[in-house]
């Protein structure tokens, strides 16, 4: 057992591209369904619109990749539009099966031969990161603290998704106290008793999904960057699932708690990886017991415990309040 | 990325993977090879090589090509090559892992054997560290005439139905628990596939025949489901969780469940000991597989008893009571738990029959049931959440759709086409086809 390469790899997931990833779709899942009670299952429908909306947009429509990226994020806003009209008037659990059937639904025309120009079929698409690597600034090398270091690439990449984070933080905390945010809370407590003070109810639910569905698009962008690549079927409904972890982990309706949970959760997963691996190469673990090509899928027998754990003992997550979340479908 | 998802196979199509019908107009095809994607464990299967491989039979019109010479080039060098011994079989011993190109000589082919598509002699093959990759080869005379929409209906007509009755055994244990306790069950796909599995282990690890194994599994399934019922959803019912919170746990027993199952049964996908390969037998203008017929037979018996029983039965009576309103069915004397109980049991069997029969068709593997999940939820929603004859009707309507809807659109959208219909039917008519006005959200 090496303590000390477990330590290291799990310090070095606290702030990695795939927690940057989940903490960009959690915010916006926080902003669905933590601040407006919107149950949306198709977080990764979002995720996927800003992806192929970059990789297309400089690929196949040759767009710059400023360009592209509002491509991206205009594809997202049109999805937003076009899941909420409809939808927003259902129920909860509705909602979830709507926006869940949904993205897979982009997901299976994007990986389809019928959109192989335009979205790469099952292979996808690769080749469009240079035009946001061409921002670089950083001289090749290597930059960070100790166990926190990355070439420059990364860097660049981690330091602007992280900005990001921050920002969409802020810009979440200020919503959330305007009156603005006051409404959406107001709809996730008592949906009727905000329509009788005359708000238009599905408005606000069209705005805050346009808003979490916005963080979505930033999440596809920086999957489809960290990869270098755009796979259809990385953007599977587990992916949802995951950010929706992470975002009950850190505890929902608080603004840092999907970042928080988005860190602690992958820096988790990679522990729990690395100790294993650590563990059977000491000998700890017998083959009969758990095959060493098994861990990857221990880590998600582990996920779903800790959800259904999390769900039934402790939904507020680590900071939320329970009270703010007593939500109920019927 | 490590921990994003990455599946191992696309997502549902069922259609899609059932085996290609052979009558006489389609006949004669060609044939050839397939062999063992094995995931990492090539060890396994062959004793020869622990290294990195491409393999694959040729096979002309089910005749073993002999003596065809076959090589694996990387980046335009050769690195391998190997010529097909009197079984057609071949193996490509390679340097590493990566991305090869498996090329057929085409001069080394017997005179009267070529090639069925012009370029299929170059198959891109990727392998994994320690695994083997497969290179297929498609030979023989293409003789598949274009048939027209008209005369593909029938047949699709007949997989649609019993596509559609396998959804119906998912479907109508999904509705009755949704109906009974309002638990949005996202763990339901995977009973399904705890039944496939379990009835691979009586069939193939413990040598039952098929038919036995699949009774004594359905038995054990619902077990599984009571096991689940009282150890979990029941305990959380007491609690006064919510529906919501429930219905996040049932995404977590999904996942756990899941890779449990991968865990034990491993990423590929296999088939049961008996009744794996039949010829078909025509029937009209259809031909329909042995096992299919006696599918379809035992899912009408077994839907048609279901629905004597609700309707005639007094559980029968107490379930559709509770699923109406449970308060009053329980003011009323009737003991709300235990119906919960008996509807999970017959929701669970039911489950594990549609998983064995699904396994047929498709084969087992860990991720059967999560396939066809949202066709499930496409069936209840259609025939009107909480209904069980609405599921049923729901369920034959989505299973001739995903067929029916490739005489017009490509196979692999099938499915699309089918989750659209959800989403337009919730719009519509959220109560669905059969649904009462009153559960209108």
């Amino acid at each position: 057992m090496d303590f000390a390469v477990i330590l290291e790899n799990t310090v070095r997931a606290l702030f990695n591209a795939e927690a940057l990833i989940l903490a960009l779709a959690a915010i916006g899942l926080n902003v669905h369904f933590g601040y407006t009670g919107l149950l949306n299952f198709g977080q990764v429908g979002f995720a996927a619109m800003g992806a192929y909306g970059i990789a297309s947009g400089v690929t196949y429509l040759g767009l710059p990749f400023g360009v592209s990226l509002l491509l991206g994020i205009g594809l997202a806003i049109l999805l937003a539009l076009l899941l909420g009209i409809p939808t927003l008037r259902l129920r909860a659990d509705y909602l979830a099966i709507v926006t869940i059937a949904s993205s897979e639904v982009i997901r299976l025309t994007a990986r389809s031969a019928t959109l192989r120009e335009q979205t790469g079929g099952s292979s996808g698409l690769t080749g469009f990161t240079q035009g946001f690597y061409s921002l670089n600034p950083f001289e090749r090398g290597s930059y960070g603290i100790g166990w926190l270091s990355y070439d420059a690439n990364r860097f660049f990449l981690l330091l602007v998704g992280w900005t990001l984070v921050v920002l969409s933080c802020l810009l979440v905390f200020m919503l959330m106290r305007s009156p603005w945010g006051r409404v959406l809370r107001g709809i996730r407590e008592d949906e009727d008793a905000v329509r009788s003070l005359g708000k238009n109810v599905v408005g606000y639910k069209m705005q805050s999904l346009v808003l979490g569905g916005i963080f979505g698009a930033f999440a596809g962008f920086a999957f489809a960057l960290a990869n270098s690549s755009v796979q259809p079927d990385n953007y599977g409904t587990q992916f949802t699932f995951l950010a929706f972890t992470c975002m009950i982990l850190g505890g929902a309706g608080r603004v840092l708690g999907p970042v928080v949970g988005a860190i602690l959760f992958q820096s988790s997963l990679v522990f729990v990886e690395n100790f294993l691996v650590q563990a059977k190469r000491g000998g700890y673990i017998p083959d009969a017991v758990l095959d060493s090509s098994d861990i990857g899928a221990v880590r998600f027998v582990l996920v779903g415990v800790a959800l259904m754990a999390l769900m039934i003992f402790r939904p507020q997550g680590l900071f939320g309040d329970k009270k703010e979340l007593a939500l109920d479908a019927r | 990325m490590g921990i994003l998802p990455r599946p191992a196979h696309p997502s549902a199509a069922p259609a899609a993977t059932r085996r290609p019908r052979t009558t006489a107009r389609t006949a004669a095809l060609v044939v050839t090879a397939l062999v063992l994607v094995l995931f990492g464990g090539a060890s396994a299967a062959s004793a020869v090589s622990s290294g990195e491989s491409i393999r694959g039979t040729l096979a002309n019109a089910g005749e073993p090509v002999e003596g065809a010479t076959i090589s694996a080039e990387q980046d335009g060098e050769e690195v391998a090559s190997a010529e097909t011994d009197e079984s057609g079989r071949f193996e490509l011993e390679l340097p590493g892992p990566g991305d090869y190109t498996a090329v057929l000589d085409t001069a080394t082919l017997p005179d009267d054997v070529d090639l069925r598509r012009k370029g299929g002699d170059r198959v891109e093959v990727t392998v994994r560290p320690g695994g083997s990759g497969a290179a297929l080869f498609l030979l023989g005379e293409n003789t598949r005439t274009a048939a027209t929409r008209l005369d593909r209906a029938p047949q699709l007509l007949v997989g649609g139905l019993q596509f559609g009755l396998v959804l119906a055994m998912g479907s109508i244990g999904l509705s009755l628990i949704f109906g009974t306790t309002g638990l949005t069950n996202f763990a339901h796909g995977e009973l399904i596939t705890g039944g496939a599995i379990l009835a691979y282990v009586f069939n193939v690890s413990l040598g039952l025949n098929l038919i036995p194994a699949a009774i004594i599994a359905v038995v054990v399934g619902g077990a599984a489901g009571a096991a689940l019922d009282r150890g979990l959803w029941r305990p959380l019912r007491r609690r006064g969780t919510g529906l919501i919170a429930m219905l996040v746990v049932s995404i977590g027993l999904a996942f756990v469940l899941r890779y449990l199952y991968l865990i034990y049964f491993g990423g590929s996908a296999r088939s049961y000991a008996q009744y794996a390969t039949q010829r078909p037998i025509d029937v009209g203008p259809v031909g329909i597989l042995p096992r299919d017929m006696v599918i379809m037979v035992i899912s009408v018996l077994v839907l048609v008893l279901v629905g004597l029983g609700l309707q005639r039965t007094r559980f029968g009576k107490a379930t559709r009571a509770v699923a109406d309103n449970p308060s009053l069915a329980a003011s009323s004397g009737i003991d709300v738990d235990r119906v919960v109980s008996i509807v999970w049991v017959f929701g669970a069997a039911l489950a594990t029959l549609g998983g064995v029969f699904l396994a047929l068709s498709q084969q087992v593997g860990y991720q059967l049931g999560q396939n066809i999940l949202l066709l499930l939820f496409a069936a209840v929603v259609l025939g009107g959440l909480g209904t069980a004859y609405g599921a049923l009707v729901g369920a034959l309507v989505i299973g001739l759709f995903t067929q029916l809807s490739t005489l017009f659109i490509a196979a692999e959208l099938q499915v699309v086409g089918a989750l659209i219909v959800l989403i337009v039917v919730l719009i519509v008519r959220p109560q669905g086809i059969l649904g009462t006005q009153e559960r209108v959200g």
